[in-house]
């Protein structure tokens, strides 16, 4: 991983010859990977065109831009609870989004922010839910580790249980014959959960469309894979099941992998395991300052050697596929809406208390809940 | 002759196609309510231990493998949080899953996605998320089956917003309860009773009828009465009507009221009830803490009936200790038919 996968990244195989200022799109080698019960793995050659890698730069910038915004805002009070940011696993959310399509479907844990942005939904209303304002995605109801979007189905708190429902999602699929997948992500400490081991099992048995996928980012909260995990193999934990072991931190790895993935699934093979492996800058949470358990030395060696928009942003300029100052201007962009949609989450109105009792049953008439007190009679609408 | 014999044989067809639609045991009710809702709505399916090939660990879903295939009634394996956590995952992506557990107690595995997954959802994702499922078992105590086979749960699935907790007592309840659990868009929790699967009931052609659908949240008075209100669920309610029958022999008529809902509960229907009769016993089959019973009096003691109220409110209930084996010990457990004439006779001070 890290150092050598950079500089062979920035070697350049293939360029089309072009007369416009910029190179529109450039083959890079990826690194292999580490394949169980397979014979053939993704390509390692990744194509990026131009187009694609200012996709996927804009895209992860704004997740890092916005987790850090988020940090800000709970320093600052105004988010609270809890809080568990995605900054350093950019790759995973944008590479996994790329290699999938809009109608394919994806669930992950509680760490969401970055793939409730992917699955569509705008910056403003991801950080007016963690603000707990009216326009939040869930309204200001669901907080940090409950977002939802079409095709995506949160944003789940128990460590595990999205695991089941995952393969439930592509047990749907498969039923109504649509030819789509679903991507089931859950964590390294998750991955010792007996509900995941029931989840292959059934998924294997019935061959459901199931891409389960282990974002690795080495600590489960404070615990080490080391003192977790049994076999700290997770690509190989699905033991009848087909893995492959990722690098999490470089984008068209992700995209080719997924790719290979949802292929291996939309034939009708059954699911497949992958595990990428990835890191998180933050703590666990936005209470762990996450260097009782790690080095601040080991963080910032990641960040130097192993950035995941670093590592993008170096192919594409080494490689003439944008420029210093595009790159610049993009973050400008994104600065400004990250701002706007702070100045938004701040200032947008807590839900009325009207609210509070409202989607208790879905298509059902009015019916009465009781307060707290039986004098106290709200009202609940679906 | 022959004229003869067709008139016989045209006659015993009306009437035993008659005597067929009339008497439906409460197992017969589950399996045609399920019958008729998969041929209804192709995204309903089945998904249990034991559910396809084994027709059902208490014949419930008899025929329905045969008839339906592998891709909507589907065994499982005996892993309870997975496959319900998958139901309810179907149930997030557009299908109508019916999960059944071998009994209510095995529920317990898999208590998280019924709850987190299932009940929450709708709620957290601010009406975005819809959870179209319907949980069923068998649930309480059976004969026999000692400690672990034995809880009832409808107090714990009736304490949580989100759910809706259904206990049918006859067929009429098993078939139009199930069939608008499963028509139901939210989570539910259906609660049958094992000892009631082979108890016939007389059901009308009404009833019969293939869209016939008891609303979920409403309470039945099975039995009008002026001096005391029964509330119970489930196999109780005939308890509560065996009670009845002999109490109006020394003069005493119960009115008896089936909830056939845990969660809704029809507050309404007891409430009217109470104040016309002015008192109140409750009876159920499980553990008297924290249970049905308690929240019902609670609720009465907060609301207009108190007022009414000759005497206090009390619960007749499962005695408070693990379901024992033996039989004298099992039968001395679970309310029995004197235990409620016996707190009838203390409340009306007879």
């Amino acid at each position: 991983m890290g150092a050598q996968a950079v500089s062979e990244g920035t070697r350049m195989v293939v360029s089309a010859r072009s007369f416009a200022d910029f190179t529109p799109q450039a083959s890079f080698p990826i690194k292999k990977c580490d394949l169980h019960r397979l014979e053939e793995g993704p390509s390692d050659e990744a194509l990026l065109t131009r187009e694609q890698g200012l996709q996927y730069y804009r895209t992860m910038q704004t997740v890092r831009r916005m987790e850090l915004k988020a940090d800000q805002l709970y320093k600052q009070k105004i988010i609270r609870g809890f809080c568990h940011l995605y900054d350093g696993q950019e790759a995973c959310a944008m590479g996994i989004e790329a290699g999938i399509n809009p109608t394919d479907h994806l669930i992950t844990a509680y760490r969401a922010h970055g793939y409730t942005f992917t699955r569509g939904v705008a910056v403003r209303e991801i950080l007016a839910e963690l603000t707990g304002r009216r326009g939040g995605v869930a309204k200001g109801k669901g907080g940090s580790m409950h977002m939802y979007a079409k095709n995506f189905y949160g944003g789940n708190g128990i460590v595990g249980a999205q695991v089941p429902l995952g393969a439930g999602v592509a047990l749907a699929c498969q039923y109504q014959g649509n030819n789509q997948v679903c991507v089931t992500l859950y964590g390294d400490g998750a991955a010792n959960q007996g509900q995941i081991f029931e989840s292959f099992n059934m998924a294997a048995l019935w061959k459901l469309p199931c891409i389960f996928i282990c974002e690795n980012n080495k600590f489960g909260m404070g615990t080490s894979v080391e003192r977790s995990s049994a076999s700290t193999d997770y690509y190989k934990r699905g033991d009848y099941i087909p893995g492959l072991k990722v690098d999490g931190m470089d984008v068209l790895c992700v995209r080719e992998a997924i790719r290979f993935a949802a292929d291996y699934c939309r034939a009708g093979k059954g699911p497949i395991v992958m595990e990428l492996e990835t890191y998180r800058y933050h703590g666990h949470s936005m209470s762990d300052p996450g260097v009782s358990y790690r080095t601040r030395e080991e963080i910032q060696e990641v960040r130097t050697k192993n950035d995941p928009i670093s590592m993008l942003k170096e192919r594409m300029l080494s490689n003439n596929m944008s420029s210093v100052e595009e790159l610049k201007e993009i973050d400008l962009e994104i600065r400004k809406v990250i701002e706007d949609a702070a100045q938004y989450a701040i200032s947008d109105p807590e839900p009325s208390l009207d609210e509070l009792c409202n989607h208790i049953y879905a298509r059902d008439p009015p019916m009465e809940v009781r307060g707290t007190n039986p004098w106290v009679k709200l009202k609940s609408v679906s | 002759m022959a004229s003869l014999r067709s008139f016989l044989q045209c006659n015993f067809d009306i009437l035993r196609k008659t005597f067929v639609i009339l008497f439906v045991n409460v197992r017969d009710a589950l399996n045609q309510a399920m019958d008729e809702e998969l041929e209804r709505d192709e995204r309903v399916f089945l998904l249990g231990e034991e559910v396809a090939q084994y027709d059902g660990a208490y014949k419930v879903s008899r025929g329905l493998w045969k008839k339906y295939g592998d891709k909507r009634i589907i065994d499982t394996p005996i892993t309870e949080m997975g496959f319900a956590g998958i139901a309810v995952g179907a149930a997030f992506a557009g299908l109508r899953p019916i999960c059944e557990f071998m009994t209510w107690n095995f529920s317990m595995q898999a208590i998280d996605q019924v709850i987190n997954s299932a009940a929450k959802t709708y709620y957290m994702s601010a009406g975005f998320q819809t959870v179209p499922i319907v949980f069923r078992g068998p649930n309480g105590s059976s004969a026999g089956v000692a400690a672990q086979h034995s809880q009832c749960f409808a107090a714990w699935y009736g304490h949580c917003p989100g759910l809706k907790v259904v206990s049918p007592w006859n067929s009429e309840d098993a078939r139009g309860l199930l069939k608008a659990a499963i028509r139901d868009d939210n989570p539910v929790v259906f609660l049958e009773n094992e000892m009631m699967y082979g108890v016939p009931f007389e059901l009308s052609e009404e009833m019969m009828h293939k869209d016939f659908v008891i609303p979920i949240g409403k309470a039945k008075v099975e039995r009008q009465g002026t001096h005391i209100t029964l509330v119970s669920h489930s196999r109780c309610v005939g308890f509560c009507l065996d009670a009845a029958a002999v109490l109006a022999k020394e003069g005493v008529e119960c009115e008896v009221v089936n909830l056939r809902t845990i969660r809704p509960l029809d507050v309404d229907t007891i409430e009217a009830s109470v104040m016309k009769t002015g008192n109140l016993v409750t009876v159920e089959g499980g553990w008297p803490q924290y249970g049905v019973g308690a929240e019902i009096c609670a609720r009465i003691m907060e609301g207009p009936a108190f007022n009414y109220l000759d005497a206090p409110a009390v619960r007749v209930t499962g005695v408070d200790i693990p379901m024992p084996y033996a039989k004298i010990l099992e039968d001395h457990s679970v309310p029995q038919i004197k235990d409620i004439i016996f707190s009838v006779k203390k409340v009306l001070n007879m």
